[in-house]
């Protein structure tokens, strides 16, 4: 029995961690995650709003955006691979092959 | 016929034209054929007009044909038309008359040196120019023809452009002509915002309604303002003091520009354009009293200088400058006919003088200083009689024509009514007299007379010049003498029944300032005015008379006149030192100006560095900003999360804040 | 203090615990077990808004698969540590205080827009299989098939970057 701008204060919170990962981490992977996070935060949003309006479309937006991410986070991955293949370091202050 | 007025200034333009473009192959010959029958034919079509003319009735006369509208904005219109009244047909008549004897002149001097098509070229082009200016009907087509003279004569003085003393003397007179040029622009201005119209015949017909200015110093009216910037022009134009520097240097160009311009035609423009605005100058005193005032200093200073001169072109040129100044004493005093009865004879004269030292030079092989000259007068006796005859007409012996035109200059100033000191300038204008007979006796008993000052061998060369070069002295020499007869004054003329037709000629056209200049005018008895011709010419024999004693009879008396004058020696023979002082005065700073201040400073410093700094500018932006793309994925992120930041306040907080 | 309340603040914090930790950790594997827990604690605070099938989904596929392939690429790739580069000046002087302050932005923002009064009670509304399934197959069919196609070429892609020669 909580009011509802708790929750979308809780998917604030963890949106603005999500943020935070995604600037002070320096592992690509870790970023990456990081950014899971933030899409994490935002289905939890999502659904809070759903609540609020009794419509359920707010869930299948969800479930729109789960199925993204999962797209998402496969090719991403398979980048990550290849990027490690090819620089041997996934930090990602390395990643970059311009002169200055 | 008088449709045919244009074709007097289009024949020597087509000419120019033709010679300009396809002359450089062509053989002597064709360039003589086309070169000098343009220039003939010009003549010949100036004579048919004025026949038409002498048939026209007064109401008819000024003739003003407009061939095409050249400007035309708002209310400021200029259209290219002529203007035939009788002191246009004169000028073009002298114009076309004595610039084709000097045409057929150079053919036989110009023959030996290059650039013979350019240098026709160059004098049709100045043909042209000079009888757009004597035609204009407005003042901007004067100026046209003003500025297009004023080219021509930096082309032909800097003809041996390989010479570096040529090169300069035509930069020379096309600076110092521009400061005149300068006044006369501003004098456009003035009268456009006066009158509205640059037109002469609306100028003029507006100005006559305007009070007469008073002549006090402080009280200058708009015309006094008009006047004196024309003036200034003239001033540059007609060397006078204080912008005469360049017409003795402009002899580095060949005799016959020398003949052709700056004696009897281009400097005589400025005459020209004063006689022509003399309703402008007749109500405004001061302004006249101006250029009598300085036409006086100049004709005594430059005698002075040319006194001491050693060079044949050197001491003509002094002449000329002095000569000018007679004329502008004349106008000054409202004598607008004797100034321009003057300008005529001495274009006949000076040209003759010219020509003649041209031959004279041409048989030394190219000395120029008399003081290696000498005896001449029986191995080139054509241009001997000739020249002597020019000479006599120039001091004013009486018979010929300058006795009639000076002595006509030298009784109005006296009697002028509109002078205040006019016998001050009187007095000053007769000493100039006696100035101009000894230093041109003395021209002639160095060059032609006494003992040959140089070798046997020299002597063996010197030979007459081709007839091609003398039937032009004889033709001048003639005029030279009779052409005075037309103006002869009353005083002398009554006894013999013959009327001052020159006056009477030109009194249409001075009508409306007569007017009022002579408003006051007393009558003078016949006496006077015989007793100061004769004061003249006793004047002038005394000058003939020292020049004789000096140069003929004891040799050496004139240097040791010169050893005891040092100092003042000195000062004439170096022209005052005017050069040097406008070197210091105003040459050295300019340069100065121009290389401390406008070159570094404005130039490199403000110009250069606007634009570099520009430049540079943009160049350090772009650095600065490169560092946003450094590649760098976590610094990407850090600007994208400041982004959302930015746009989310945006919209949450300053939608209603922002746009209130 | 009803028990909805208590769950809500025991889960609450247990994601959020679990988010600073991911954070906080150098090893991507410890990272990775922390967003899993994030993940499991939403899953009960979406039962808790009555969305049983995103919960069940977020579990099965969010969770079950997507960490896991997670997971498993640490493991391939045998990521250690991270190394204490810091290249960039940005991220290091702009990065947590602008976080920081886009949190407490959006936090601000979100409480402001959430209704003050009318609590959440879990029983009032349930987004049950049928009901969304339906609307899948009807006014969301077209993204839904779209969603396929996408899959497709995910899997296509994967495939095609992460082989060792083609």
């Amino acid at each position: 029995m909580v009011p509802l701008s708790y929750y979308l204060v809780l998917s604030a919170v963890l949106f603005g961690l999500g943020v935070v990962g995604f600037l002070l981490k320096r592992s690509v992977i870790t970023i990456f995650m990081s950014i899971e996070l933030m899409l994490n935060a935002v289905n939890l949003a999502f659904v809070a709003f759903s609540y609020q309006w009794q419509a359920l479309s707010g869930q299948v937006y969800v479930f729109f955006v789960i199925v993204v991410a999962a797209a998402e986070a496969a090719v991403g991955l398979a980048i990550i691979i290849l990027v490690f293949r090819n620089r041997a370091s996934l930090n990602v202050e390395r990643l970059d092959s311009m002169k200055w | 016929m008088l449709e045919l007025l244009w074709l007097i200034p289009v024949l020597p333009l087509a000419g120019a034209f033709v010679l300009g473009v396809a002359g450089r192959r062509w053989s002597q010959r064709s360039v003589v054929l086309v070169g000098v029958g343009s220039t003939g034919l010009s003549f010949a079509t100036a004579l048919g007009v004025a026949a038409a003319f002498a048939e026209l009735p007064a109401e008819q006369i000024p003739v003003v044909k407009s061939y095409f509208t050249w400007l035309a904005a708002g209310s400021f219109r200029i259209e290219a038309a002529f203007l035939l009244d009788q002191l246009s047909l004169l000028m073009v008549l002298v114009v076309t008359g004595v610039g084709f004897l000097i045409h057929v002149y150079s053919v036989g001097y110009m023959a030996h040196e290059g650039g013979y098509y350019r240098f026709f070229a160059y004098l049709n082009l100045f043909m042209f120019f000079m009888l757009v200016l004597v035609l204009a009907a407005n003042y901007v087509l004067l100026f046209v023809g003003w500025e297009g003279v004023g080219l021509c004569s930096y082309l032909l003085i800097g003809f041996y452009f390989l010479r570096q003393s040529a090169a300069d003397a035509g930069k020379k007179a096309f600076i110092v002509n521009r400061i005149g040029d300068f006044g006369f622009t501003l004098a456009l201005l003035l009268m456009f915002w006066t009158f509205g119209s640059l037109d002469f015949t609306s100028v003029f017909a507006r100005a006559a309604d305007l009070p007469v200015e008073s002549a006090a110093w402080g009280q200058a009216g708009i015309l006094t303002a008009i006047s004196l910037l024309l003036f200034a022009g003239a001033v540059g134009k007609s060397a006078q003091i204080p912008l005469y520097v360049w017409l003795p240097d402009a002899m580095e160009g060949p005799t016959p520009v020398s003949a052709l311009i700056h004696a009897a035609t281009m400097v005589a423009a400025g005459v020209y354009m004063v006689a022509r605005s003399h309703v402008l100058f007749a109500h405004a005193p001061f302004a006249l009293m101006a250029v009598a005032v300085i036409g006086c200093l100049t004709a005594f200073y430059a005698a002075s200088i040319g006194l001491v001169q050693n060079d044949i072109k050197r001491v003509l040129a002094y002449s000329t400058v002095s000569q000018l100044g007679y004329m502008f004493l004349g106008l000054g005093a409202g004598a607008f006919a004797a100034g321009i009865f003057h300008l005529m004879t001495h274009a006949f004269f000076k040209a003759l003088l010219f020509l003649g030292a041209g031959s004279v030079i041409h048989a030394m092989h190219g000395q120029q200083d008399i003081r290696h000259m000498g005896e001449l007068r029986k191995k080139i006796p054509a241009t001997f009689w000739t020249f002597l005859l020019a000479t006599l007409a120039i001091t004013g012996i009486p018979g010929f024509s300058g006795f009639f035109s000076k002595d006509e200059i030298l009784w109005q100033t006296l009697i002028s009514p509109s002078l205040r000191f006019g016998w001050l300038l009187w007095l000053a204008g007769l000493v100039a007299a006696m100035l101009t007979s000894f230093y041109m006796f003395r021209l002639v008993f160095l060059t032609f007379c006494g003992q040959g000052r140089y070798t046997p061998e020299t002597a063996r060369k010197v030979h007459e010049s081709p007839r091609v070069m003398t039937a032009p002295l004889a033709v001048l020499a003639f005029l030279s003498v009779v052409g005075g007869w037309v103006g002869i004054p009353a005083v002398l003329g009554e006894p013999l029944g013959i009327s001052n037709w020159f006056e009477h000629y030109l009194e249409p056209v001075f009508a409306p300032s007569t007017e009022i200049l002579h408003a006051s005018a007393m009558t003078h008895s016949h006496s006077e005015e015989l007793g100061l011709m004769g004061l003249t010419v006793l004047i002038t024999l005394a000058g003939l008379g020292v020049a004789y004693t000096f140069y003929l009879r004891n040799p050496e008396l004139a240097n040791q006149i010169a050893e005891t004058f040092r100092g003042p020696y000195r000062v004439l023979v170096n022209k005052y030192y005017v050069d040097e002082i406008y070197h210091a005065v105003v040459v050295r700073p300019l340069h100065w100006l121009s290389e401390r201040v406008f070159w570094q400073v404005v130039d490199v410093g403000v110009v250069d560095g606007a634009a570099n700094g520009a430049a540079d500018r943009a160049r350090q932006l772009g650095a600065w900003a490169r560092r946003l793309q450094s590649g760098n994925t976590r610094s990407y992120g850090a600007w994208v999360v400041v982004g959302t930041l930015v746009v989310l306040s945006y919209f949450y907080f300053g939608k209603e804040y922002l746009f209130r | 203090m009803t028990a909805e309340a208590v769950l809500f603040f025991v889960f609450a914090g247990i994601a959020v615990l679990g988010a600073l930790n991911l954070v906080i950790q150098r090893h991507p594997i410890h990272s990775a077990l922390s967003l899993i827990v994030v993940m499991a604690a939403l899953a009960v605070l979406y039962l808790l808004l009555g969305a049983e099938f995103i919960a069940a989904i977020q579990v099965i596929v969010y969770a079950g698969a997507i960490m896991v392939l997670f997971v498993l690429v640490i493991m391939l790739l045998n990521a250690g540590e991270e190394e204490r580069t810091n290249l960039s000046q940005a991220a290091r002087y702009l990065g947590l205080p602008v976080a920081v302050l886009l949190l407490g932005a959006m936090s601000w923002m979100l409480f402001r827009a959430g209704p003050a009064d009318g609590l959440v009670q879990a029983d009032r509304f349930l987004g049950q299989t049928g009901p969304i399934g339906r609307l899948l197959f009807t006014d969301y069919a077209l993204p839904f098939e779209l969603t396929s196609v996408l899959i497709l070429i995910a899997v296509l892609g994967a495939v095609v970057l992460a082989k060792k020669e083609l």
